[in-house]
């Protein structure tokens, strides 16, 4: 059965959306937007990397995005004017790492598929990585998900029952840097912060608790990867952009139902 | 065996000196009030106490284990968070539904559980938040300006709600406010704070101190002379300087422009 390109796809999809559901609930909720993309940004830093050192392109991603995060964490802990850092930050990296991958002739024919992803050239061993990488997200969060909501709501709260939210930061990150490890493959790193944002934005409106927006923001994830994956081989479009193109729609059929 | 204690701490932001060599103990089942201006290190000196902003200078004696509630001043929820009032109670630790349906019970927020916490009055969510710190079954409440946004009947009933849990619970109340004569009527203690403590004891001796006077000026005295007044007729077998005070109060309005000046 994972023979077929089309169900190694269709399964990577799903994985990832695991991941990208409950960690892009909280990117919205703490508002990281901006951070997401810088991380995801980074990610094409990472490929240059790995082809200068001859690691695994997953492993030179992980490497530079966590760099990343841990960097602008830091800045912002430190009370950094985020939206003028983060704007530099972002769109630098993305500009190094396309200047960087140009000095290896073999990737720069390829170059959008890092940028726009690869879902229909998903082998057994990267579709393994895509579901160890997002079950270990998951377990991260689940773990930590009590803290971390707390910390979420109000840093004063979480100090008084003993948490630290400093930690709690730190793990959001350490899953952003993975989910951005994940995804590249699947949606580039272009896209990627809009699979964690579009998905649970949607689910928003349907949710009463965090619990179940986050869950919604998985189920919304898979279809749009499935969903993505129908229209990219019916009108032959690129897979990762279609798989966005159906989460917006997907978005836009529940605002509009929501204002009803 | 005091539960908290502060040890001649000193806070400071950057260059900036919040709080100097402020020392204070609370004790079980007692109910201290922290009363100063704005910008007087009210809320830096709760927070110092909770862990939050670290003291420059000296200490701070926890009893081991000791089980804190916190009511912050405000808390404000972003709209896309979805979370329900029985969800908010939930954190961080969990509890069952008996014990939030008695927590919110105890705070006259009876079958609130569903309400989006988003929907809540001002009043209402300091209920809520109220609850979720007596669920953890503290040992010490401590209160950040926990009416700022009520109207005086609100006040009131808030007021009578912490000296109710006192009294079911036995914890001590630690809380910071601004509005005199209510928190003087619900206090056992009370403490004026100026970046550094001015002035300390039960609220009949803080109000006629100097010291007070000269933080709160005269505006204030007509509330506490009220509130004095009431008090004597309610609890008539009260210490004996209580006339020495009051004399001091019917004639002491000349005397206090040279206190508040």
């Amino acid at each position: 059965m994972l023979d077929d390109f089309l169900v190694r796809a269709g399964l990577a999809a799903v994985g990832l959306s695991l991941a990208t559901g409950p960690l892009g609930a909280f990117v919205i909720w703490r508002r990281m937007a901006y951070f997401g993309d810088a991380t995801a940004h980074a990610a094409v830093l990472g490929v240059a990397l790995a082809l200068a050192t001859d690691l695994p392109i997953g492993l030179g991603t992980l490497v530079v995005a966590l760099a990343m995060a841990v960097t602008i964490a830091g800045l912002s802990a430190r009370g950094w004017a985020m939206d003028t850092t983060l704007g530099v930050l972002a769109h630098s990296a993305l500009a190094f790492g396309l200047v960087a991958v140009s000095f290896f002739p073999a990737v720069r024919t390829d170059l959008s598929s890092y940028l726009f992803g690869d879902i229909l050239a998903v082998s057994r061993a990267e579709l393994g990585l895509v579901w160890l990488g997002a079950l270990a997200v998951l377990a991260l969060l689940a773990w930590r998900w009590q803290a971390l909501l707390t910390s979420t709501l109000s840093e004063d709260l979480a100090h008084a029952a003993g948490i630290r939210p400093d930690r709690e930061r730190l793990v959001l990150v350490i899953a952003l840097a993975l989910v951005v490890a994940v995804a590249l493959k699947i949606v580039g790193a272009l896209l990627i912060a809009a699979m964690l944002i579009i998905p649970a934005a949607a689910a928003r409106g349907f949710a009463r608790t965090p619990e179940a927006m986050a869950g919604l923001a998985v189920a919304i994830g898979a279809l749009s990867g499935l969903g993505g994956l129908g229209l990219s081989l019916w009108q032959d479009t690129p897979t990762g952009p279609s798989i966005i193109v159906v989460a917006a729609g997907l978005f836009a059929a529940a605002s509009l139902r929501r204002q009803r | 065996m005091s539960l908290i204690a502060a040890d001649h701490i000193c806070v400071r932001y950057d260059a900036n000196e919040v709080l100097h060599d402020v020392s204070l103990e609370i004790a079980a089942g007692e109910i201290v009030t922290i009363l100063g201006p704005n910008g007087s290190g009210k809320s830096t000196l709760l927070r110092a106490l909770l862990g939050i902003v670290p003291v420059a200078e000296g200490q701070i004696r926890r009893q081991a284990g000791l089980r804190i509630g916190y009511v912050p001043q405000k808390l404000t929820i972003d709209r896309t968070m979805p979370i329900s009032v029985r969800r908010f109670l939930s954190l961080p630790n969990r509890v069952t539904d008996v014990a939030a349906a008695a927590a919110l019970d105890r705070v006259g927020m009876t079958g609130h559980g569903h309400v989006q916490m988003t929907a809540l009055s001002g009043g209402q969510l300091q209920r809520v938040l109220l609850a979720r710190a007596l669920l953890g079954n503290p040992q010490v409440l401590m209160l950040d300006e926990p009416t700022q946004g009520l109207d005086q009947q609100g006040e009131a009933a808030f007021y009578r709600l912490i000296e109710e849990v006192r009294s079911a619970t036995g914890a001590a109340v630690l809380m910071i406010s601004h509005d005199l004569h209510v928190v003087m009527a619900a206090s056992d203690r009370v403490i004026c704070l100026n970046g550094h403590i001015c002035c300390e004891g039960t609220p009949r001796v803080v109000s006629n101190a100097p010291e007070y006077r000269a933080l709160f000026g005269l505006g204030t005295q007509g509330a506490l002379a009220l509130y004095r007044h009431e008090h004597d007729h309610e609890h008539p077998v009260d210490e004996g300087h209580v006339h020495h005070h009051d004399h001091h109060h019917h004639q002491g309005h000349d005397h206090e422009h040279d206190h508040a000046g």
